[in-house]
């Protein structure tokens, strides 16, 4: 029998405020010494009380807005308990009903085929605090305990690994645009977790679904769903039943294992937290977040590719990134010329610099405008588009500028006749054969011919009036 | 008369015209504590040293004040010997709860409501005995020992906050802070014959306060007169940013409220508040209080308060639902006590809970965990939660009539130590006439109007609406000033 997977993820971001979710701390946590950001309230002693971080209401109104979600008038947080040593109240304080964001979507691309996934709900929460299990004892760092966590739950309307890989994917690139989070999935700053079902193709009926966990990169979360869904149709073509449990995602061993069984399923006993009043969202807050929203990836590509002239898959490259999204305008404002002579510039030279050098973007040290002034400098005939590639790899090693570059290094492209002619006249000299197979008819053996001139001048020569010369020469002899 | 017996005003008057210092004050009340404390165990942890040497700055403070000419600027409290029921958080000073759980806490934080009387420079003289997490009426459940009643040294002095009430009783102190979570204030001071005064909810922050239920607590003062919770009342209010619940509403000059006058004031008399089996010396009191009160000019106006009599069931859903919450926290991984020899985590948590939990308390923690479960979260927490607004809507109409209302604090004088610990209901009953105003948030006081048969002391409870405590406050001097209850000393 075909089945059809039923996908819902279910992610978690740490947001990028100053200070935690209710307390003063630092968030900022990545790489600190254990227990340095920490202070009564995030530890959870007793008499301490929450205080709500306005910053971190703002940063998931704006992925609400952005998740084109509905944002709620009326909002409350709740107490989610259940006991375990990373959780320094016994309870973490989260959001049940009333959640900040409900009912939005996001598109996804997989094969060139557009499909829209439900947001579910987007909602605040705290973070809890990192164990370190070590041989017969266990360590409690509460560094990370309290640090806002933007919660976003999809409509189980993914149907494939890949669609949710690019569900992530597109979802990391919108929390980075929006600046929230980091997103990054190494660091632990963008976690999640998948439900999956299988049910027959045609059927309407939702299976028993699985949760699964620990899926800490793009690639764990489309291994696991793949190893998920043939280990379910296993199953079910064996006549067994698919039972509801938690797995994790075994890295090492890239299958999934049973974390948890049905029997300990979680009651979590929320209500609504008394030590914090009601969210009362004002609509004029909300408008005035939509308005300080930036362009979104979505609309940036489609606006490359009508105003610039790019194709979809050059658009695609650029607006990955905001920093390279940004970096391509820049170049174009400076350059004047066509769009479509930037992309390549930067998806094919500046990448493969950035990557030898393990950059990213927004450490890149050439500047826009000067890539610019490079690309005129081909333009204009001064060097030629090869030499154009050597002087920028030199102008992302030293920062120097273009000109300064041509100018010292002696690479402007060289168009005087009489010292080209005699380089075409040292080629044709060096290499009768080829020139006797040339008037044999054999005329493509010109761009060998050329090559030879090149490398006589250095690869300075231009091009063009080096083929005229050539084609010349060989008819008047 | 004694230096212990004095009130604060008192005692802020003879301090200011230099004719007694607040080490001498202070030392005369550590001398009180040496001699009774024995006997009424009001306090659970003394601090001699530190009182006296806060007492000396005190001094120097009034001194440079007089030096300055500045001492009309002089806080009414500085100087003053206090106590602190040992739930709220003092930095650096021991904060059981009454619970072994917290043996060893030491909070390093202050409680905003501490600050505020370190801001004020009043002398701390000791941290004062309470149920365990506040959770009783009698102080029988501390886990280090009961506090006796100074009147009957063979009763309870009411609880929660009945360290705080025998204190002030007894004189071992001028003035008190206690807590007031379902009557913990009010019934203390109702059974040792002194003042307790519960404020609004969020009139005083609870940050520093140890969370029994959060929709509840209010931190409450306790005095020997009226004038004195409306000083305590005024140095402890406000808002307070580090707690959410606390309300931005000006703190308005308490004493200034209290001109002696209540001619022409409604005063509703709630039908429900005179219940059958409740003692007769204590109707006969309250009613001939009621009756006095109208002599001075009020209106007395009867009211009802239909839902009264599901405060109980609703109060013991909301108040454990939110307590077994508060209090998962106590696990012994990061303070307080953790038994030695455990075997694993999860035996860790279950036996450190098992032995640092007192009967009470673990009884609250079971009852709110099932009244939180999935499949009777609606039946009981839900529930619970829309009577809990139709009390409060109870409050409103009634408020919408009269501006305070009279009734008992307690359906009894102080009870037997051992009387009551082993039927909770018969105590949770001891808390019946206070547990309504929390549920609504409002503010209330109980003041002396009299005495049983037996020579222990009945209260009034005075009641108003959110932020009415001018109009309590008001009410309650009036009364007072006419009236010679609160002047009568135990036999100690």
């Amino acid at each position: 029998m075909q089945y059809e997977p039923i996908i819902g993820m279910e992610v978690h971001a740490e947001l990028l405020t100053a200070s935690k979710m209710f307390c003063g701390c630092d968030a900022h946590i990545f790489g600190a010494p254990p227990n340095t950001h920490v202070c009564p309230v995030c530890l959870g002693l007793p008499g301490v009380l929450p205080v709500i971080n306005r910053k971190a209401v703002e940063y998931t109104l704006m992925a609400g807005l952005a998740l084109h979600c509905q944002i709620a008038e009326f909002s409350v947080f709740a107490r989610k308990n259940y006991t375990y040593p990373d959780l320094p109240k016994g309870y973490q304080i989260s959001q049940y009903e009333l959640p900040l964001c409900r009912d939005g979507w996001l598109d996804v691309e997989v094969d060139g085929q557009s499909r829209r996934i439900g947001i579910t709900r987007a909602h605040l929460e705290e973070d809890t605090a990192k164990l370190f299990h070590a041989g017969g004892y266990s360590l409690v760092d509460f560094n990370r305990a309290g640090v806002p966590l933007l919660e976003i739950v999809s409509e189980p309307d993914i149907r494939s690994p890949e669609e949710a890989r690019q569900y992530l994917i597109r979802l990391q690139q919108i929390l980075r645009y929006l600046g929230v989070s980091s997103a990054d999935m190494e660091k632990g700053a963008m976690r999640c977790e998948a439900n999956v079902s299988l049910r027959p193709v045609g059927s309407t009926a939702l299976g028993t679904k699985v949760e699964v966990k620990n899926l800490n990169s793009f690639r764990s979360v489309k291994l696991a769903l793949e190893y998920e869904i043939e280990r379910q149709a296993r199953v079910l073509e064996a006549g067994g039943t698919v039972e509801q449990v938690t797995m994790g995602w075994d890295e090492v061993h890239n299958r999934t294992v049973v974390q948890r069984s049905k029997e300990y399923a979680d009651d979590y006993r929320y209500f609504p937290e008394p030590d914090l009043p009601p969210l009362e969202i004002s609509r004029e807050w909300v408008a005035e977040i939509r308005s300080r929203l930036p362009e979104l990836p979505e609309a940036k590509r489609a606006r490359f590719i009508a105003d610039y002239g790019l194709d979809a898959q050059q658009a695609e490259v650029l607006v990955q990134e905001r920093a390279v999204a940004d970096y391509f305008e820049e170049a174009v404002a400076a350059y004047g010329g066509a769009a479509r002579a930037v992309a390549p510039w930067i998806s094919g030279e500046l990448f493969r610099l950035l990557r030898a050098q393990g950059l990213e973007m927004a450490e890149v040290p050439v500047p826009a405008k000067a890539l610019a002034d490079l690309l005129i400098l081909i333009d204009e005939g001064k060097i030629t588009s090869g030499t154009g590639k050597q002087v920028l790899a030199q102008m992302f090693a030293s920062g120097r500028s273009a000109a300064e570059i041509v100018e010292a290094e002696g690479l402007a492209q060289v168009s005087d006749a009489a010292t080209l002619e005699a380089a075409v006249r040292k080629v044709l000299a060096a290499y009768p054969d080829e020139v006797a197979k040339y008037r044999e008819g054999k005329s493509q053996i010109i761009g060998w011919l050329m090559g030879q001139v090149m490398r006589e001048t250095k690869g300075k020569a231009n091009p063009q009036l080096v083929r005229e010369l050539l084609e010349r020469q060989l008819r008047q002899c | 008369m004694s230096l212990r017996e004095l009130t604060i005003h008192e005692a802020h008057r003879l301090l200011r015209q230099g004719e007694i210092s607040s080490v001498e004050l202070t030392q005369a009340l550590l001398d009180r504590i040496l001699a009774v404390d024995n006997e009424v165990k009001a306090y659970l942890c003394l601090m001699p040293e530190s009182a006296l040497e806060e007492a000396q700055q005190a001094d120097a403070a009034i001194a440079a004040a007089r030096r300055e000419g500045r001492l009309q600027e002089l806080h009414p409290l500085t100087g003053i010997p206090l106590a602190i029921k040992d739930i709220i958080c003092v930095q650096g000073v021991p904060t059981t709860c009454g619970s072994r759980i917290l043996e060893e806490f030491i909070p390093p934080f202050e409680a905003t409501a501490v600050e505020k009387l370190w801001a004020a420079r009043a002398v701390l003289l000791g941290k004062t005995n309470c149920d365990e997490f506040a959770m009783g009426s009698s102080t029988e459940n501390s886990a280090y020992f009961a506090t006796r009643n100074p009147w009957d040294l063979t009763r309870v002095p009411g609880g929660s906050s009945g360290g705080s009430a025998a204190a002030v009783a007894a004189d071992e102190c001028l003035g008190a802070l206690g807590s007031d979570t379902g009557g913990s204030v009010r019934q203390p001071a109702s059974l040792c014959g002194v003042v307790g005064l519960k404020p609004t909810y969020g009139r005083v922050s609870r940050y520093g306060l140890v969370a029994f239920a959060s929709s509840l607590d209010q931190i409450g003062v306790l005095a020997k007169d009226v004038a004195d919770a409306a000083l305590l009342l005024g140095a402890i209010a406000g808002y307070d940013w580090r707690d959410s619940t606390s309300v931005d509403v000006p703190v308005p000059d308490y004493v200034a409220a209290l001109d002696g006058e209540v001619r022409g004031l409604r005063v509703g008399v709630p039908r429900e508040y005179f219940i059958e089996g409740m003692q007769p010396a204590v109707e006969r009191a309250v009613r001939a209080a009621i009756e006095h009160l109208a002599g001075l000019g009020a209106e007395i106006v009867e009211v009802s308060l239909p839902h009264t009599e599901y405060a109980l069931p609703v109060y013991y859903l909301i108040a454990p639902a939110e307590a077994s919450a508060n209090l998962a926290r106590y696990d012994g991984v990061k303070y307080g006590y953790r038994v030695a020899d455990a075997v694993d985590l999860d035996d860790a948590t279950r036996r450190t809970r098992q032995l640092g939990f007192g009967a009470e308390v673990k009884r609250r923690i079971m009852l709110g965990t099932y009244a939180l479960s999935a499949g009777y979260y609606d039946a009981y927490y839900l529930r619970a939660q829309r009577v809990r607004t139709l009390i409060k809507r109870d409050f409103d109409e009634a408020f919408a009539r009269v501006e305070v209302i009279a009734c008992p604090t307690s359906p009894t004088t102080a009870f037997r130590l051992g009387e009551k610990v082993d039927d909770p209901l018969q105590m949770y009953l001891s808390d019946v006439f206070t547990l309504s105003m929390n549920l609504a948030g409002i503010c209330g006081i109980s003041i002396p109007c009299g005495f049983d048969e037996e020579g222990l002391p009945v209260g009034l409870q005075i009641m108003g609406p959110a932020f009415g405590e001018e109009a309590v406050l008001r009410a309650a001097y009036a009364y007072e000033r006419s009236t010679e209850w609160h002047k009568r000393r135990p036999p100690l």
